[in-house]
């Protein structure tokens, strides 16, 4: 195997090293998760509390003090519950991951491997926490004796673009982050002014009622408004309705942030070791 | 002759660094309103611009690696030596792919490894056994093959029995071990290996030593090889690269390369570019090795101090190793403090080197009442190296600066 090292050369081989570097992937996804709990005493269960009482405040708030609809007969607590599940992961994806690159410094500045690893494996930590939201949810609906119908099947494919969602700014961010620290505090304002104003904790509904026509492109331009919506109408079924072009915003911004994270991802990831 | 496993090709690497041009030592606030001000703009202009935020007022390139050029071939352990700042660990984090040559090109014929620090990526949290798998797919093994050599590794440690311990609770021995256990069972065709030996205690660092050889002899593997310390290096690589300022000083047969630059003045030099904080300061400082027919090797030192009074002081040399162990320490005027006139004077100070075992030094000076204020000091600003004299059997000395702890010098003022 021949390696040539030159300036400004862009590696014909990166995506096979990604390929090759695939347990580096797993074993930091890893370390994240078994240190994540390390030293707590309820261990794995703040994984469980978090989104309870998330979503236990939002129904009083939202549902119950200020008395908003929820999506047709569905409980305001499942509806919140299916806006907070993406959200969280979106947030926690977001916060991690464009603090990623920062937080291993000492292994960006003495070892190669490809540092889209880094980023992409903190999605992975995410990804579990997600998963035992998902549980709860479920428990949940069984509780409300709430059933989902077909359209749960399409979950996986939501999940997915989910994904690709947080994977995009957070590769852009972690990046620019490395070479100017700002964004470190620009990301938890970002994650608080963003839950105000993507449907989380009220319906899509609501706001499109509630804001003039002409703003509503603006309104899409984010991400997670169609995300969400993709989300409710997967597990609520039947009474929520997906919105079109909503949906195909969202999709169009979504591949945009990836493409814009990834190419300045690898645009940088050659200064990382000189910056960090 | 077959192609080489390495090739470095006018290799050049560059760096920006930022200074601060003038520092008056009273600001008044309307000064520093306005240096905060310009300050911003420029770093708000350079993030528009997409460059890097510098501190400091002017901008300077810094060329820590120029036109640097040589071959490996396979199954050779090249050696890498150069006095502090020569360019040796720049070189190799370019080799390790950590970093981009700012110009010039390598050609790396196989699997590279690199071993720039010990324990890398090890946390802090995990067990002993966690923190083989973390750190081994960190530098590049796969999970069967740590898997295959995981009792090897733990044998070589010798921490079978803390395996299940957070390495937080490690000793800094036990640390050591582990992490140099996981590195020395990578076989990859190309071994990066910077500095890592000089950790441990002797008998460890001795184990290491005998795994490296192998490494190379058995396992016909190519090595790159870092070291401040010249024995090690004339044992282990067959040829040395005497880097210098960035640039290739020579290349040879290691024992010729290390007698070249043990000829090479070492010296440094220090001087002032900030504002004094007291009364009584250094303003500049040279170190040298001396030596009347090569027989009674000595150190000396000049300095230039400048004292707004008279004053009454004790001047300290503090001796570091390569590995940053305070290793001795020299005093005058302890006891008896030295007058110092009020002005600016140059003073000699030296002191026998006869003690000293072959390897760099880090000093530093200092300038005080002792225990009572520090007037000034210059914290490991200074360096040389040193290469001892053979000496016949009667004449050891116990003082011996290697793994034997501090001792003191003879200083004496001249």
């Amino acid at each position: 195997m021949q390696t040539i090292l030159e300036a400004g050369r862009s590696e014909k081989n990166y995506w096979k090293d990604l390929w090759r570097y695939r347990e580096l992937f797993q074993v930091l996804a890893w370390r994240d998760l078994s240190v994540r709990y390390k030293q707590t005493v309820i261990g794995v269960l703040w994984a469980v509390i978090r989104p309870v009482l998330t979503v236990v405040v939002f129904t009083f708030i939202f549902g119950t003090v200020a008395n908003l609809p929820s999506e047709g007969a569905a409980p305001y607590a499942l509806m919140t519950f299916a806006g907070v599940l993406p959200w969280q992961f979106f947030a926690t994806a977001l916060t991690d991951g464009s603090n990623s690159l920062t937080a291993n410094s000492n292994l960006i500045s003495k070892v190669y491997f490809p540092r889209l690893i880094v980023p992409t494996a903190t999605l992975a930590v995410a990804l579990v926490d997600f998963l035992i939201s998902f549980v709860l949810l479920l428990l949940m609906m069984t509780y409300y004796q709430y059933f989902p119908g077909w359209q749960i099947l399409l979950l996986p494919a939501y999940m997915l673009i989910l994904f690709l969602a947080s994977l995009g700014p957070s590769l852009w961010i972690s990046s620019l982050n490395v070479k100017y620290r700002d964004f470190r505090y620009v990301i938890p304002f970002m994650v608080q002014f963003g839950f105000y104003i993507t449907p989380v904790a009220f319906t899509q509904e609501n706001i499109l009622n509630n804001i003039p026509e002409k703003f509503h492109f603006i309104y899409f331009c984010n991400p997670m408004v169609g995300v969400i919506d993709g989300f409710r109408w997967c597990i609520l079924g039947g009474d929520s309705t997906i919105y079109m072009p909503s949906f195909l915003v969202s999709i169009g911004v979504i591949i945009f942030f990836l493409w814009l994270g990834i190419r300045q991802f690898r645009k940088m990831e050659r200064t990382f070791a000189d910056l960090i | 002759m077959p192609d080489p496993v390495i090739t470095v090709d006018a290799l050049s690497k560059r760096y920006l660094v930022g200074h601060q041009s003038s520092q008056e030592q009273y600001h008044s606030l309307r000064d520093s309103i306005v240096r905060f001000g310009k300050g911003f703009l420029r770093k708000g202009l350079d993030m528009a611009r997409g460059r890097q935020i510098l501190h400091g007022d002017t901008v300077e390139e810094f060329w820590a690696l120029k036109d640097v050029s040589f071959d490996v071939h396979e199954g050779e352990v090249l050696g890498i030596i150069g006095h502090n700042g020569a360019g040796k660990s720049t070189l190799l984090k370019v080799l390790s792919r950590i970093t981009e040559p700012t110009e010039g090109r390598i050609t790396l014929n196989g699997r590279v490894a690199s071993l720039l620090e010990v324990g890398t990526g090890f946390h802090p949290e995990l067990t002993g056994r966690e923190n083989i798998f973390l750190n081994g797919a960190i530098l590049g093994m796969t999970k069967k093959e740590i898997k295959t050599k995981f009792d090897e590794i733990v044998d070589f440690a010798d921490v079978e029995k803390f395996l299940d311990t957070p390495v937080k609770r490690y000793s800094s021995g036990m640390y050591v071990r582990l992490a140099f256990a996981v590195a020395a069972h990578l076989e990859p065709e190309i071994l990066i290996v910077d500095e890592v030996l000089a950790v441990g205690d002797a008998t460890f660092q001795k184990k290491c030593l005998g795994k490296m050889k192998s490494i190379s002899r058995e396992g016909g593997r190519t090595v790159l090889f870092v070291s401040h310390n010249l024995s090690v290096i004339q044992t282990i690589c067959n040829r040395c690269v005497v880097l210098k300022g960035g640039q290739v000083n020579s290349i040879g047969p290691s024992s010729e390369s290390v007698a070249k630059y043990l000829e090479s003045p070492s010296d440094t030099f220090w001087k002032r570019d900030f504002s004094p904080k007291s009364a009584s300061y250094f303003e500049e400082a040279t170190i040298s090795v001396e030596a009347e027919e090569s027989q009674n090797p000595y150190i000396e030192i000049r300095t230039r101090i400048t004292h707004e009074q008279a004053r009454k002081l004790a001047f300290e040399v503090h001796l570091f190793n390569a590995s940053g162990d305070g290793v001795a320490l020299g005093l005058v005027g302890s006891v008896d403090p030295i007058a110092f006139d009020a002005g600016t004077g140059e003073h000699v100070w030296r002191f026998p080197a006869h003690a000293l075992a072959t390897g760099s030094y880090t000093v530093s000076l200092r300038l005080n009442v002792p225990g009572v204020e520090v007037f000034d000091e210059i914290w490991q600003k200074l360096s040389f190296d040193f290469q001892s004299p053979p000496q016949d059997i009667h004449a050891y000395r116990t003082a011996q600066s290697w793994g034997h702890g501090s001792f003191m010098l003879d200083l004496e003022k001249v």
